[in-house]
């Protein structure tokens, strides 16, 4: 009865391993299609069927192509944006949630409600008086209207932070009041450094919001020379819409940064997006 | 006494203080634009245009009545938000199912699974044009190899929103790490006690697993109803709403009124109307979610 039981549990084990094999297959065959195309010679792209693996393999589509879209200019300036959005969401979002989650205030509930009814209103309702006023400020065409509003905290790293702030005991902001340690210096010394995992949430989906971020810099930067890689991408697209070895290539470098980054970080995303999933 | 209610008043004033930047840009970016969003829809406001007047609202009947891409753009956008979002949700729900298990290597294929959703925009819709293409790309390819002859996907009015929803049930990585958690937070006696009174894997799933994350879901539903509707980096990059209109989604026909034809006004009208449209599908979906949605707190 007991071997029979085993024997039942091997089996079903073999069928789990079967189907999440080959769903993975699925899930991977995209990238796997992208780096093929990518190393392919221009005239091998258009062959039918296609050739899985490249013969013969071209390194050279990606030197070149990263020189036609003008990769390492177009990377400046998302570096810029990337980093200092990066800043601003971190220093104001972590002082904001610190302040609703460790501090007892009049309307501090009434607040944070508004603030997660923020999160449900669509960007299209605040982005057209928001465009007009940059535009009156000059500020289009700069990368101001990207990063300097990520200096006044974002709804959801706020709420992901108190979040984490909440299983701090309260008692330690108390017992440095006492000790004569000020609000600052708590938060620079004590809360900070007890939530390095959440912050370390907080910095890798930023990264990866203005990374990749598209309809900002379409909305407010209309120059070449400002372009991130996203915009640039798609202007390379509309030059060389029909060279895949290129425009792969292409999209190979500008995805792999992501894909390194949640490899090596791969434990804060997936605590940062379970801490913000569970429960409003 | 006096002393506590002095150290209250300073708590207080340091928690507005530390809030501050939040409210400051809760004011500037969101409660000020709305205002003057709301204002702007009732005008004929056109960027670098003099003779902004009060119309009232002649744009929202303009859109009601007259637009015919309005319309096609909501039908769009709802037909792709219906089939996505519970298409989404039930393979999220199946992935999940499947990675619950004490298995060696699981989180590999976690890693696997999440893979989509770590890049998203340009270089992953460009993936996708090509993926789609109707002769050489992988898909028609590979249904070429069972014998099925593939559609022309984007390239096809009648194929292009099924090709969007095919492809976003690739990236549904994020909604099911949710549902992980949910599943891993069910407690085990819950399936023991089943398990004693005899349940099937099925009567297991339908009495104890669904309930126990069905808040899960329901956070999950929200979201992806307020992130559908606003559906626009891929249709943007792969299609810009062609063929014949077939993908124009509500935010791409807004972004085309108010920042290609600048027609500003019109396009606050339609983002009031979008707004609206959002809020009454959550509103309705909390009115319905005491049928379905559990909480643990309730049933005790």
């Amino acid at each position: 009865m007991k071997m029979r039981k085993s024997q039942f549990n091997l089996l079903t084990k073999i069928f789990f391993y079967i189907v999440l094999s080959g769903l993975s297959i699925g899930f991977l065959i995209p990238f796997l299609w992208m780096i093929s195309t990518a190393l392919k010679k221009p005239e091998y792209v258009w062959v039918f069927p296609p050739q899985w693996i490249p013969n013969p393999v071209v390194w050279k589509n990606f030197p070149e192509a990263l020189k036609i879209m003008n990769f390492s200019f177009h990377l400046r300036n998302t570096l810029i944006i990337t980093s200092l959005t990066m800043l601003g969401t971190l220093l104001s979002s972590s002082l904001v949630a610190y302040g609703f989650a460790m501090f007892r205030f009049k309307f501090r509930e009434v607040l944070f409600m508004l603030l997660l009814s923020t999160m449900m209103l669509p960007s299209q309702v605040t982005i057209i008086p928001l465009f007009i006023v940059f535009t009156s400020l000059r500020w289009v065409n700069t990368f101001k209207p990207l990063i300097i509003p990520s200096f006044f905290g974002s709804p959801f790293f706020i709420f992901l932070l108190r979040q984490f702030f909440l299983t701090i005991p309260r008692e330690l902001n108390e017992a440095a009041i006492i000790d004569g340690a000020g609000y600052f210096t708590i938060y620079r010394k004590i809360i900070l450094p007890l939530s390095k995992p959440a912050i370390a949430s907080v910095a890798i989906f930023q990264f990866m919001g203005a990374w990749n971020d598209f309809f900002g810099p379409l909305v407010y930067l209309n120059q070449m020379e400002k372009y991130p890689l996203s915009l640039a991408l798609y202007a390379f697209r509309g030059v060389y819409s029909t060279d895949w070895h290129y425009l792969m290539a292409a999209s190979v470098v500008i995805t792999l940064p992501c894909l390194i980054v949640f490899f090596l970080a791969q434990r804060y995303f997936i605590q940062g997006i379970t801490l913000t999933g569970m429960k409003g | 006494m006096e002393r506590k209610s002095r150290l209250a008043q300073r708590e207080a004033k340091y928690g507005y203080l530390f809030i501050s930047p939040w409210l400051l840009g809760f004011l500037m970016f969101v409660i000020i634009p709305i205002i003057a969003s709301l204002y702007l829809s009732f005008t004929n406001y056109e960027l670098f245009k003099p003779g902004t007047s009060w119309i009232g609202f002649k744009n929202y009947i303009e859109l009601l009545t007259q637009d015919r891409l309005f319309w096609l753009s909501l039908y769009n956008t709802v037909y792709y938000t219906v089939f996505s979002v519970p298409l989404g949700i039930g393979v999220a729900l199946i992935l999940a199912l499947l990675l619950n298990r004490k298995l060696y290597g699981v989180t590999i294929y976690r890693t696997i699974f999440y893979l989509p959703s770590v890049t998203s925009g340009v270089a992953l819709s460009l993936l996708w044009v090509w993926l789609f293409n109707p002769t050489y790309g992988l898909i028609n390819v590979l249904l070429g190899k069972i014998g099925i002859q593939g559609p022309g996907w984007i390239s096809d009015p009648k194929w292009a929103k099924p090709a969007f929803i095919l492809m976003s049930l690739w990236g549904v990585g994020g909604t099911m790490v949710i549902l992980l958690a949910g599943l891993q937070g069910v407690p085990e006696q819950l399936y023991e006690a089943a398990e004693l009174d005899g349940a099937n894997w099925w009567q297991k799933f339908r009495h104890v697993t669904f309930p126990m994350i069905s808040p899960v879901i329901f956070f999950n539903l929200i979201m992806g109803i307020i992130g559908a509707f606003q559906y626009f980096t891929q249709a943007y990059v792969m299609t810009g709403g062609g063929p014949v209109d077939s993908t124009l989604f509500y935010v791409l026909y807004l972004f085309r009124q108010g920042f290609l034809l600048l027609r500003m006004g019109y396009a606050s009208a339609m983002a009031w109307l979008l707004f609206i449209v959002i809020l009454l599908l959550t509103i309705i979906q909390f009115k319905l979610a005491s049928y379905w949605v559990y909480y643990e707190a309730e049933g005790r």
